[in-house]
């Protein structure tokens, strides 16, 4: 009859209306900024700089290669090289970024920074609420306020950080080891040196020092990234 | 104590009035009622657009505006002044007269209405022996200022809103009219004063609703259809359809003009009701014989306030009609009952008391509704659509 979907409709729409009040299930609505839902671990907003140790400046991991820079579809990455140069976690000196700026508004949190990233100096952070009344100066993040603690990397992402960590170990054990071997090779042929020609003694003393000299970079640093 | 209570509007006007010199008192005791309509509807709108926020967000599982105030109840308050603060913009090319003055057209045409709107014992402003034709009468020159907006604005979404909604409206104000024509014959009277003393009578405890009876029933039904097509409400906002027309006659409507346009639809809605009501459920009588120590009024403005409900509950249930359908709708099925309806009422009138009258009364009407049902309202199978494009 006429009418009859009509009435079945209104019944459908009072059943939510009055279910609405009774049953939390039927309201899904997340009351946002009173109440949050827990955010997914890959969730991924926009990038900041990984350090390690205490000082956010002496710990930086970035080396500033501009590979990010470069590869950034909208550009938001501006980077500057330093005129010196300071040890990184291997202990080898290198080049550290005297500024790294990202322009929140540009950036399109596509992660393509931290995919290119040699270094595991760039991450994801699920941090969204960067909303700002200063649209100019409040958009751009400087060093200072994209660098993040390795432990902070640890909260936000443990798995991810758990095998970058494993990554970073395995590459300074390999390079402690190559180091090591490498002064063992030296040392070795020192001490060949010395044993073939046993009469001069000069050359064998010549070649000992350098070898203490590659490997003393190798352990102190190493000392001080732990 | 209960006679008080229920004349207390009347008593204050009366006191406040007797403080003038006796020769002004006539007209300023109508300035008051009319100060009182303008200051109580615009505050039920604020009301009414709140509770149909809130109730269609719940319809819809969710919780509705909550932030303005406990509960979201300052909501209205915001919304206030948002759009008294907001940029007055009248298209370039737009007939500036007209388009300024087809909101205060609304507005004064909606409210003009409510001068013969009995909402309580001895509360009606002007107690006319026509005054369900002078409401009409208002209620039809509201399709003037609708197409006035829609034809000042120089838009073609304005000039398609306003066709449809004049369309639309002169197409429902037909069954409309029509479903009330059958009080009047059972009253024999215009007046809605006498149409609510005609139902103020009760057998045991129940009243003499006009609503109780086939024909009535009938009416009432075609009336809240006509109703909700003649206030444009959904399922029938064709003239606004925000999914094809911006926002059809008021697109070009902005800041305080806009909310003129919406407050002169929901207090147009308020006064469809309130006529609703008077005509079919007894006006400000009580539902039942042992609540009429409730004062009058309350029951106009809970009949009000529940007609509103079922207002917001239906544009929460169907979707908007099409143009096809809703005329199709209007003129092979409403106005065919309405017209059935008449001569229910007259065999109901002339049959005399007695119980046969009632079976017979009801089978005119239900069949009406069922062959009609089938018959108007039956699908046309038109096959797959096919198109031809101009080659």
């Amino acid at each position: 009859m006429l009418g009859e979907g009509i009435l079945r409709g209104l019944a459908e729409t009072a059943r939510n209306f009055a279910g609405s009040y009774v049953s939390k299930e039927r309201l899904t609505t997340v009351q946002y900024p009173e109440e949050r839902e827990p955010q997914a671990e890959a969730a991924r907003v926009f990038p900041f700089l990984v350090y390690d140790g205490a000082d956010w400046e002496a710990g930086l991991r970035c080396v500033a290669c501009q590979i990010c820079e470069k590869e950034c579809p909208p550009k938001c990455i501006y980077i500057e090289k330093s005129k010196d140069k300071k040890p990184d976690f291997v202990g080898k000196p290198q080049i550290y970024p005297a500024r790294f700026d990202i322009d929140v508004s540009v950036c399109m949190s596509c992660q393509i920074c931290v995919e290119v990233c040699p270094f595991e100096a760039i991450k994801m952070n699920n941090e969204f609420e960067l909303s700002t009344d200063d649209r100019f100066g409040g958009l751009l993040m400087d060093r200072e306020a994209l660098a993040k603690s390795n432990e902070y990397y640890h909260t936000i992402h443990p798995t991810e950080a758990g095998e970058v960590d494993a990554r970073l170990a395995e590459e300074k054990a390999k390079a402690e080891s190559k180091a090591k071997a490498a002064a063992e090779a030296a040392a070795a042929k020192a001490a060949a040196a010395a044993s073939a020609a046993a009469a001069p003694s000069v050359p064998a003393a010549q070649a000992t020092p350098p070898a203490d000299k590659s490997t003393a970079p190798a352990e102190n640093p190493a000392g001080g990234g732990e | 104590m209960v006679e008080k209570a229920d004349q207390i509007f009347v008593l204050l006007q009366h006191w406040l009035v007797s403080f003038l010199p006796a020769a002004w008192q006539h007209a300023a005791a109508v300035l008051l009622g009319v100060v009182a309509i303008i200051a109580v509807y615009p505050t039920l709108f604020a009301l009414a657009v709140l509770m149909e926020r809130k109730g269609l967000g719940r319809m819809q599982n969710r919780y509705g505006p909550n932030r303005v105030g406990p509960y979201g109840i300052l909501q209205p308050v915001a919304d206030g002044i948002k759009s008294l603060t907001k940029e007055d913009i009248v298209p370039f090319r737009a007939d500036g007269l007209v388009h300024f003055v087809a909101p205060l057209v609304l507005v004064v045409a909606v409210f003009m209405g409510f001068a013969v709107l009995p909402m309580g014992r001895n509360m009606v402003l002007v107690d006319m022996d026509a005054s369900l034709l002078f409401f009409f009468a208002m209620g039809a020159s509201t399709e003037l200022s609708v197409f006035m907006a829609g034809w000042s604005s120089r838009n073609k979404y304005s000039l398609l809103g306003a066709m449809r909604a004049v369309a639309q409206m002169i197409s429902y104000e037909v069954p409309l009219l029509l479903s009330s024509v059958v009080i009047v014959m059972m009253t024999g009277s215009l007046s809605l004063e006498r149409m609510v003393e005609a139902q103020n009578h009760y057998t045991g405890i129940f009243p003499h609703w006009f609503v109780f009876t086939p024909w009535g029933l009938a009416g009432f039904a075609m009336f809240v259809i006509a109703s909700m097509a003649e206030t444009n409400r959904s399922p029938f906002d064709l003239p606004e359809g925000e999914s094809e027309l911006v926002a059809g006659y008021f697109t070009e409507y902005s800041g305080f003009k806009f909310a003129l346009f919406f407050l002169g639809e929901y207090v147009g809605m308020f006064g469809i009701a309130g006529l609703g009501a008077t005509l079919f459920l007894g006006g400000w009588s009580a539902p039942f014989s042992f609540l009429t120590w409730v004062p009058s009024w309350i029951w106009f403005f809970a009949k009000v306030e529940i007609w509103i409900c079922f207002f917001i509950w239906v544009r929460g249930t169907l979707p908007r009609l099409r143009q096809d359908q809703l005329m199709n709708f209007a003129w092979k099925f409403v106005l065919p009952m309405t017209l059935v309806n008449l001569v229910d009422a007259a065999v109901w009138r002339f049959m005399g008391e007695g119980w046969l009258r009632w079976v017979v009364c009801s089978a005119i009407v239900l069949a009406a509704y069922v062959l009609m049902g089938r018959v108007g309202m039956r699908r046309e199978h038109l096959g797959p659509r096919s198109y031809r494009y101009a080659e």
